[in-house]
């Protein structure tokens, strides 16, 4: 099986996807003669000419709004946000039309935004953000967000058959510094199924994103404790996979949740909340959220990394978890 | 004796691993006992000497009965004979009262709630589990924060007891009369069950006598009265697994890399029952007395063989309406290696609203069940066979082909639930298998 950079298995995914199906397209700024901000779109205009890898005008609003319009006629558009900060031009359309459209009139909207978002390259307050808790928030829209090349791939193919709205969020971090093996045979991977990326019968740290990975390392670091974590990966915040989370909960009884996103209304106060609810009698200590501060990214790298959960973060609150 | 169990009142004394007159340690093992539910061991609450033994092995008392008396070391404790394990003894020795170990209550006081003396904090699992096995967590050293008792040290305090020795332990009650030749000689120390069976025919040349277990006397009792309870009636379909098999081929790959779950067709089978209950509530119903009880939830009780063949548990999952497939894979899985381990809490095995049973991994193609009382329905899985099969080819016309085919029997309580009901169920259960569609 070939290894694949995260980046590599999108695009990809992404072209299988085009070859695959003739209803999907592209639509996007500098997404065709450029190749994309960040070269998903690499030399897919000169292989599906400009009609279905379309450049658009400097607007959010009309990318989704085309996208939502396209789709209701029976199209499987995949738009990309140069970042995903810049989805909230397009909000009302979004979240006014698309979300509500099949509940209003029953025509369903399945198109797929394409949504590089996260920090940790210094790109201050509008190109870092982790907005993916604010639209998890509103019925009708789906949220996914893949933490490794594989998922990525499969993911971004449940998506495009999905006949919902679907926030993809690709984490810029990960882009170019995650490896890992890629089927070449299209394949899709269900939305709602959590993926344990590190077994672990002591504490579990339920995660996603760029945050599988530095999870990963501080539960290898918690091994010359004699600690054994487990990782858990949502790899989709909606739908998420309850089920998975609690058995963990009432298998290790002790929790972290963790994400890049700030902390208050983040998505890890949804999981705390259900976990308080459905398995309050199975916890041996009180439950721990690690999550940005509530301030914008900052552009500084002490900062930003002060800002973003770190490893040795990660690596403290395991140990207060394992000690209580 | 301890509370085992919300639902359990009683409990079978089945060997004293220390005699009158031995040391014991704090959270030693004392004793064995025998429930409906569960066998464990139970660990000493207290510190000092076995000053007498005042319920004898293979008797069955009920929960909070005094079973010994444990008295600090160096009082004086007339040292009794190996005779005195009989209850006579206790007596005098019994006026040596609990306060004698301060701050460890007899095993009677731990039905109580815990004491609380204050000097810790109890985490609601630590809570749970201790409720559970009538264990007080403030008598269990804590090596968590600030001293507090962790799942951890709780689950090691109740699993563990220091290995009693080795001959004894390995053999419980039952071996001793397994002798070859009703002439062998009496094992030297072994201490006969209080009270064996009465006296029926005595036994021939080669015959073997054993007591019975504790779960072979409630699988005996309730066998008996379900048949004296409910009108047993059962009906067969044969149902074509031909999608399962697909779909299982095509998720155990996926199931196994990334949830180390094995999606067996045990795991199929559940999932479309309970789906299938729901239009049929008066299969999951309760016959209690002049009223039906229906309710929105279905715990299913799985009929799990114990590993000698020899008994039998079944434990419920709850609320398997909410379960997908790989949750009932897993939960299943747990289940059954918690039931085959003996590591199955006594809440585990309580509040089935419905069961299903599979004998057939054996290779039998239909039985009769046995409803687990008060249900009304127990669903029968058989072996799953390729046979000769009609079916209908694209142009319509019929043809024999080769299928995988499953007798599935529902045992169902006739005084609730008639025939065209049950039958429906069948019909929609087989109509939910053989179009299985993997949801996503």
């Amino acid at each position: 099986m070939p290894e694949k950079t995260y980046l590599q298995a999108i695009s990809d995914g992404l072209r299988q996807e085009l070859r695959h199906d003739p209803r999907v397209f592209v639509l996007g700024e500098d997404v065709g003669v450029y190749g994309g901000a960040f070269k998903v779109t690499q030399g897919f205009q000169e292989e599906f000419g400009p009609w279905r890898v379309i450049d658009m005008p400097l607007s959010e609003t009309a990318i989704v709004a085309g996208a939502t319009g396209a789709a209701l006629m029976g199209l499987r558009p995949v738009a990309e946000m140069q970042f995903a900060d810049f989805v909230s031009c397009a909000w009302d359309h979004l979240v006014t039309v698309a979300a509500k459209q099949h509940y209003r009139a029953g025509t369903p909207v399945p198109i797929v935004l394409r949504l590089p978002s996260g920090g940790g390259f210094s790109g201050g307050p509008f190109h870092s953000q982790s907005p993916e808790s604010s639209f998890a928030h509103i019925p009708g829209l789906k949220i996914v967000c893949p933490s490794t090349p594989a998922d990525a791939k499969g993911l971004l193919v449940s998506a495009i058959e999905d006949a919902n709205p679907v926030l993809y969020f690709e984490h810029k971090h990960l882009y170019r510094r995650i490896k890992g093996e890629v089927p070449d045979e299209r394949y899709a991977i269900p939305f709602g199924r959590a993926r344990t990326h590190r077994a672990g019968d002591d504490i579990v740290v339920v995660t996603w994103g760029a945050m599988v990975h530095t999870a990963n390392e501080a539960a290898e670091a918690l091994e010359q404790d004699d600690v054994w974590v487990e990782v858990l990966d949502l790899r989709t915040l909606i739908p998420w996979d309850r089920a998975a989370v609690l058995e963990a909960v009432r298998r290790t009884s002790k929790v972290l949740v963790l994400h890049e996103d700030t902390r208050t209304g983040g998505f890890g106060a949804e999981i705390a909340a259900t976990i308080a609810e459905e398995a309050f009698e199975h916890l041996d200590a009180p439950l721990k959220r690690i999550a940005a501060p509530d301030t914008p990214v900052p552009f500084s790298p002490p900062l930003e990394r002060a800002f973003i959960p770190q490893v040795d973060d990660v690596v403290a609150g395991l140990r207060e978890l394992a000690a209580y | 004796m301890p509370q085992m169990g919300v639902s359990v009142s009683e409990g079978t004394v089945t060997k004293w691993l220390k005699q009158p007159g031995e040391a014991v340690a704090l959270d030693e093992a004392l004793l064995e006992i025998s429930t409906d539910k569960v066998d464990t061991e139970v660990p000493s609450p207290g510190e000092g000497i076995v000053a007498g033994i005042l319920v004898g092995e293979g008797e069955t008392v009920e929960v909070g009965t005094v079973l010994a008396v444990i008295a600090p070391a160096g009082s004086a404790v007339p040292e009794p004979t190996p005779e005195a394990v009989a209850p006579v003894a206790a007596v005098e020795a019994a006026v040596v009262p609990a306060a004698a170990t301060p701050g460890s209550p007899l095993p009677a006081a731990a039905a109580a709630p815990p004491s609380g003396n204050g000097r810790t904090f109890v985490s609601p699992v630590v809570a749970r589990i201790a409720s559970e096995h009538g264990v007080d967590p403030t008598s269990i050293p804590g090596t968590g924060t600030g001293g507090r008792v962790t799942k951890k040290d709780i689950l090691a305090h109740i699993e563990s007891g220091p290995p009693a020795p080795a001959p004894a332990a390995a053999a419980p009650l039952p071996s001793a009369p397994v002798a070859p030749t009703p002439a062998a000689p009496a094992p030297p120390a072994a201490v006969r069950p209080a009270a064996p069976a009465p006296a029926a025919a005595p036994l021939q040349q080669g015959e073997v006598e054993e007591p019975m277990t504790a779960m072979r006397r409630g699988v005996m009792e309730h066998m008996r009265r379900s048949l004296d309870t409910s009108a047993h009636v059962t009906s067969a379909i044969e149902v074509d697994l031909s999608k399962i098999v697909a779909a299982r081929e095509r998720l155990k790959q996926e199931y196994q890399a990334a949830y180390g779950v094995n999606p067996t067709y045990l795991a199929f089978v559940p999932h479309a029952t309970v789906e299938t209950l729901r239009d049929y509530p008066w299969i999951n119903a309760e016959l209690r007395g002049e009223s039906i009880v229906t309710r929105p939830f279905v715990n299913l009780g799985i009929a799990v063989a114990l590993e000698d063949g020899k008994g039998l548990i079944v434990p419920v999952i709850r609320n398997a309406q909410d379960l997908n497939l790989l949750g009932m894979a897993r939960a299943i899985a747990d289940l059954a290696t918690r039931a085959r381990t003996k590591k199955l809490l006594p809440d585990d095995v309580q509040g089935g609203t419905f069961t299903i049973t599979n004998p057939g991994g054996f290779g039998t193609f239909h039985g009769t069940p046995i409803i687990s009382q008060p249900q009304v329905g127990i669903l029968g899985t058989y072996a799953l066979v390729k046979r000769p099969w009609v079916v209908q080819d694209e142009l319509g016309q019929d043809v024999i082909a080769i299928r995988p085919l499953m007798n599935v029997t529902l045992t169902y309580d006739h005084r609730l639930v008639d025939g065209a009901y049950s039958g429906g169920f069948l019909r929609d259960l087989r109509e939910r298998l053989e179009n299985w569609e993997q949801p996503e």
